[in-house]
C-alpha cells in the first residue's frame, strides 16, 4: 500500500500526423506496460481480423467514436490512463490533422511533457515545426522527440543522429526546458518499454524508462504565491458561527499560517490564521492543493479575488498582451468583445489591436495578415472591464492564462497565454 | 531542498475539488448524482471535503430504476443522512407508469436504457442547470472523450464532434436559457485510483463490494443474481456462489465476479491482477460497439 501513496501522476500528450505510428506508439506503451485488459484485446483482435489485416493491430486500442471509427480518423482529443508501479499516467491523445491546432493546445495545456514523433524516413516535416512550437508556446516543460519506425531504416545511427543535429538547431531558438531524443519503433516495439537489441549505439533508456523518471517536481511554480478565491466557505452553523473560509487551488507558491498576505483588488492586509482542510489544519499548502484560507482580519473577500504575499504580488493589469490560439471557425473580431475567465475571475474585453499572425510552419511573424482564423495563433491587445492579477504564462501556466468566450454562443473560442 | 510533491490521489483529489467548487461557483442549482455505487461515494466525499466545514451546497439525486439491490438503498438512505443532505428521487417507474417510458421485454430486459428518460425528467423538473456524476474517462470509448464541463442542449445531448475546448484548469460553465451541463469531477481517476483512494480515505461502502454468497446463475458467461426481476430460461440453474461486484448498478444488467476478496485490501490486489475491464460484467455495455455513445448523445450521463 505504501508504494501506492508514493507514486507520482505525468501528464502527458503525443502529437503526430496521420501515418506517423501515434496510435501504435500508444497502443505498444499500454500493451507492453500490460495495461491492455482481456477483454479489450479480444475486441481489437476480432476486429483486426475483420479487416483483413495480418497482426494485431494496436492502433486500434485508441480507437474512439462510431464517426471516427466510420472515417478512420480521430476527431477529438481521447484520455487514456495506464500506470507502473512508479507513475500514474495520464495520456491526451491529440489528434494531428483535422482542427490539429485546436486540439494539440487543449491537449498540451495540461501536461507536463509532450511526445513528439518524427518518422525516421521523412526526418523532420513542417509538421515536426508546428508541434515544437505549440509545445514550446504552451510552457511543457519536457518535450521528448520520439524518432520512430527506425526499423525501416535498418536501425542506423546515422539517421538518427541527423535528425537529433536537425532538430536541436530549431529548438535552441524556442525555450523548451529539457529535450530528449530516442530512437523507437513501435510497431515492433524498439525502446518503447523494452530496450531494442538492434541499437546497441544507443546508450538511453526507454521511452517509459523515461517516463517514469523525468523530474517533474518543479514543473509548478513555488515561488510566487498565488491563491485565487474559488468560493467562500460560512458554514452558517452554530458550531462555526463566524467561521469565514476561502477555499481555492493554489495557483503558485508555498503559503504558510502566519504568512503576512493582502487581498487583491482591495489591496486590505491579513495574516493567515489557518490552512483548513477536512482532515484537519495543515502547516503549508502549495500547488496544486485545494485547501481552504482563513485570515486574522475580517475583511471584504469574494470569488475573482486573489490573495498573494505583500513583498510579491501579480501584475494588476486590464491591457494585456496575449498570444491566442483560435479555437472558433468564426475569425477573431477587431474591436470584438468577449467574455473572459482567468483564474476564478470572470470579466469582459474588447480586442484592441491585433499585432501580427504567427506561420506556425515556419514560425515566421506575418504582419501583413492579420486575420486570426481558427487553429490560428497570433498576437493581439485586450483591454479588460475590470483589473486582473496576472504573471507571465512562461512563470506561471495558471495565472498566465486566459480563455476568450464568444458571449453570443458561450463558446470557448481563445486560447490565451500571457506575454 | 524541500521537494513540494503531491502524490497521484492527492492530485487528482485536489483536482476533482477544484471541480465540486467551481459548480458551486458557476452554477445556480446543481445537483451530484448519487447511485449509491462506489463512484458516486468518492464523489460525494470529496464534495464534503471541499466544502467542509459547511454543509454540501446542492442536493443529491438518486436515478432509481426500481431493480436495486437492497443493500444500496440501504446504504443510500444512511449515507444521505449521515451527509446531511437532500435526497431527490427521480423514478424510472414513475416514468413507465405515466407512459414516459416502455419496459423492455424478454430475458435480458433493462431499465438501463429508459434511466434516461427519469434522469431528464429529473433534471427539467428540477430545473437544475448542472448534474454531477461519477463517470471516468478510463472506463469506456466514448467517455475517454468526455470533458469535464459537458454541455447539453435544451435536449440533455451530448454532441461528439462539437464539444467546447476545455483548456488548463479554466471551465466554461456559460449557457443558454434551458441548457445544462453534466459534470465529471473524477473523469481521470481509474478503477484502481478510486479503489486506493477508498483504502487511503477509509470511505464506506455497500456491503455487495466485498465477497459474500449469493444465490446466482450464468448467462453468457457473467455471473448474474437470482434477482425477481430477471426472467431466467430453464436452462439458467441458481447456486450459491462467492462473489462480489465490480459495478453496481440495475440488478438486470450487472454481473458479478467470483472473488474471496472480502476488504479493500484484498480488493485492490484483484483489481491489480485482473485481467478484464469494469464494464466487461455490464451488458448494457456490450449491445453494440457503440452502445455506449448512442446512450450518451440521447442524455445519459
Amino acid at each position: 500500500m505504501s508504494d501506492y501513496l508514493d507514486m507520482e501522476l505525468l501528464r502527458f500528450s503525443t502529437a503526430g500526423s496521420v501515418d506517423d505510428g501515434k496510435s501504435t506508439l500508444i497502443g505498444r506503451m499500454l500493451y507492453d506496460s500490460k495495461s491492455i485488459f482481456e477483454d479489450q484485446y479480444e475486441a481489437i483482435e476480432a476486429s483486426s481480423k475483420k479487416k483483413g489485416e495480418e497482426h494485431v493491430n494496436l492502433a486500434l486500442l485508441t480507437d474512439g467514436l462510431r464517426s471516427e471509427r466510420e472515417q478512420g480518423i480521430t476527431i477529438d482529443v481521447a484520455y487514456r490512463y495506464f500506470a507502473t508501479p512508479k507513475r500514474k499516467f495520464i495520456i491526451a491523445d491529440t489528434p494531428g490533422h483535422i482542427q490539429y491546432t485546436r486540439n494539440m493546445v487543449t491537449g498540451s495545456s495540461t501536461s507536463n511533457l509532450s511526445i513528439i514523433l518524427i518518422d525516421a524516413r521523412k526526418g523532420i516535416i513542417e509538421q515536426t515545426y508546428r508541434h515544437t512550437f505549440i509545445a514550446s508556446l504552451l510552457g511543457i516543460p519536457h518535450v521528448v522527440f520520439c524518432v520512430n519506425k527506425m526499423d525501416l531504416v535498418d536501425y542506423s545511427e546515422e539517421t538518427f543522429h541527423k535528425i537529433k543535429r536537425e532538430t536541436e538547431a530549431f529548438v535552441s531558438k524556442l525555450g523548451i526546458k529539457d529535450i530528449t531524443f530516442i530512437p523507437i519503433s513501435a510497431l515492433k516495439g524498439d525502446n518503447v518499454v523494452n530496450k531494442s537489441e538492434k541499437m546497441d549505439w544507443y546508450q538511453g533508456g526507454t521511452l517509459l524508462y523515461f517516463l517514469e523518471n523525468v523530474h517533474i517536481g518543479s514543473d509548478y511554480n513555488h515561488i510566487d504565491c498565488r491563491f485565487p478565491v474559488q468560493y467562500v466557505i460560512r458554514p452558517q452553523s452554530d458550531e462555526f458561527h463566524d467561521y469565514r473560509g476561502y477555499a481555492g487551488r493554489i495557483a503558485g507558491g508555498v503559503f504558510k499560517p502566519g504568512d503576512k498576505v493582502i487581498a487583491l483588488p482591495s489591496g486590505f492586509s491579513s495574516t493567515i490564521k489557518s490552512i483548513d482542510t477536512f482532515n484537519g489544519s495543515i502547516d503549508e499548502a502549495f500547488a496544486p492543493m485545494s485547501v481552504t484560507l482563513t485570515l486574522e482580519d475580517e475583511i471584504d473577500i469574494s470569488r475573482g479575488d486573489m490573495i498573494v504575499r505583500d513583498n510579491n504580488r501579480p501584475d494588476v493589469a486590464q491591457d494585456i498582451d496575449i498570444m491566442v490560439c483560435w479555437l472558433s471557425e468564426k475569425p477573431l473580431q477587431l474591436n470584438g468583445k468577449y467574455a473572459v475567465k482567468h483564474t476564478s475571475a470572470d470579466v469582459r474585453c474588447v480586442v484592441k489591436e491585433i499585432k501580427y499572425k504567427v506561420d506556425i510552419n515556419t514560425l515566421h511573424r506575418m504582419e501583413d495578415d492579420r486575420e486570426i482564423k481558427m487553429n490560428d495563433i497570433g498576437r493581439i491587445s485586450i483591454r479588460t472591464t475590470k483589473p486582473l492579477f496576472i504573471d507571465e504564462y512562461k512563470r506561471n501556466r495558471n495565472t498566465g492564462s486566459l480563455i476568450l468566450i464568444d458571449e453570443a454562443t458561450n463558446d470557448t473560442v481563445g486560447a490565451g497565454m500571457i506575454l | 531542498m524541500k521537494s513540494y510533491n503531491l502524490n497521484h490521489l492527492k492530485e487528482l483529489e485536489s483536482e476533482a475539488m477544484f471541480v465540486v467548487r467551481e459548480v458551486a461557483a458557476q452554477f445556480e442549482n446543481p445537483v451530484l448524482l448519487f447511485s449509491g455505487g462506489k463512484d458516486s461515494i468518492v464523489c460525494a466525499h470529496i464534495a464534503r471535503k471541499a466544502f467542509y466545514p459547511a454543509k454540501v451546497p446542492f442536493p443529491l439525486m438518486h436515478v432509481d430504476t426500481g431493480h436495486n439491490f437492497p443493500e444500496t438503498m440501504e446504504f443510500r438512505d444512511k449515507y444521505v443522512k449521515e451527509l446531511g443532505a437532500n435526497l431527490i428521487v427521480a423514478s424510472v417507474q414513475n416514468c413507465i407508469d405515466n407512459g414516459l417510458a416502455v419496459e423492455e421485454k424478454g430475458f435480458n430486459a433493462s431499465r438501463n436504457g429508459i434511466q434516461t428518460v427519469a434522469l431528464l425528467k429529473g433534471i427539467e423538473e428540477n430545473k437544475f442547470d448542472a448534474a454531477m456524476g461519477g463517470a471516468r474517462r478510463d472506463e469506456e470509448k466514448a467517455r475517454a472523450k468526455e470533458r469535464f464541463f459537458s454541455h447539453r442542449d435544451e435536449f440533455g445531448q451530448w454532441d461528439p464532434k462539437n464539444q467546447r475546448a476545455e483548456l488548463w484548469n479554466t471551465f466554461n460553465g456559460m449557457k443558454n436559457f434551458g441548457e445544462n451541463f453534466r459534470v465529471f469531477p473524477i473523469s481521470n481517476w481509474t478503477e484502481m485510483d478510486v479503489w486506493q483512494y477508498i483504502l487511503a480515505e477509509e470511505i464506506e461502502l455497500p456491503s455487495l463490494y466485498f465477497s459474500h454468497q449469493r444465490d446466482c446463475f450464468m448467462r453468457d458467461g457473467v455471473v448474474m443474481y437470482a434477482s425477481d426481476v430477471i426472467e431466467r430460461r430453464s436452462e439458467e440453474k441458481v447456486e450459491k456462489m462467492t462473489v462480489r461486484f465490480r459495478t453496481i448498478g440495475d440488478m438486470t444488467c450487472t454481473g458479478a465476479v467470483f472473488s474471496d476478496a472480502d476488504n479493500l485490501e484484498k480488493i485492490i490486489e484483484e483489481v491489480a491482477s485482473t485481467r478484464t475491464t469494469e464494464r466487461g460484467t455490464r451488458s448494457d455495455d456490450k449491445r453494440s460497439e457503440a452502445a455506449m455513445e448512442d446512450r450518451k448523445k440521447q442524455g445519459y450521463f
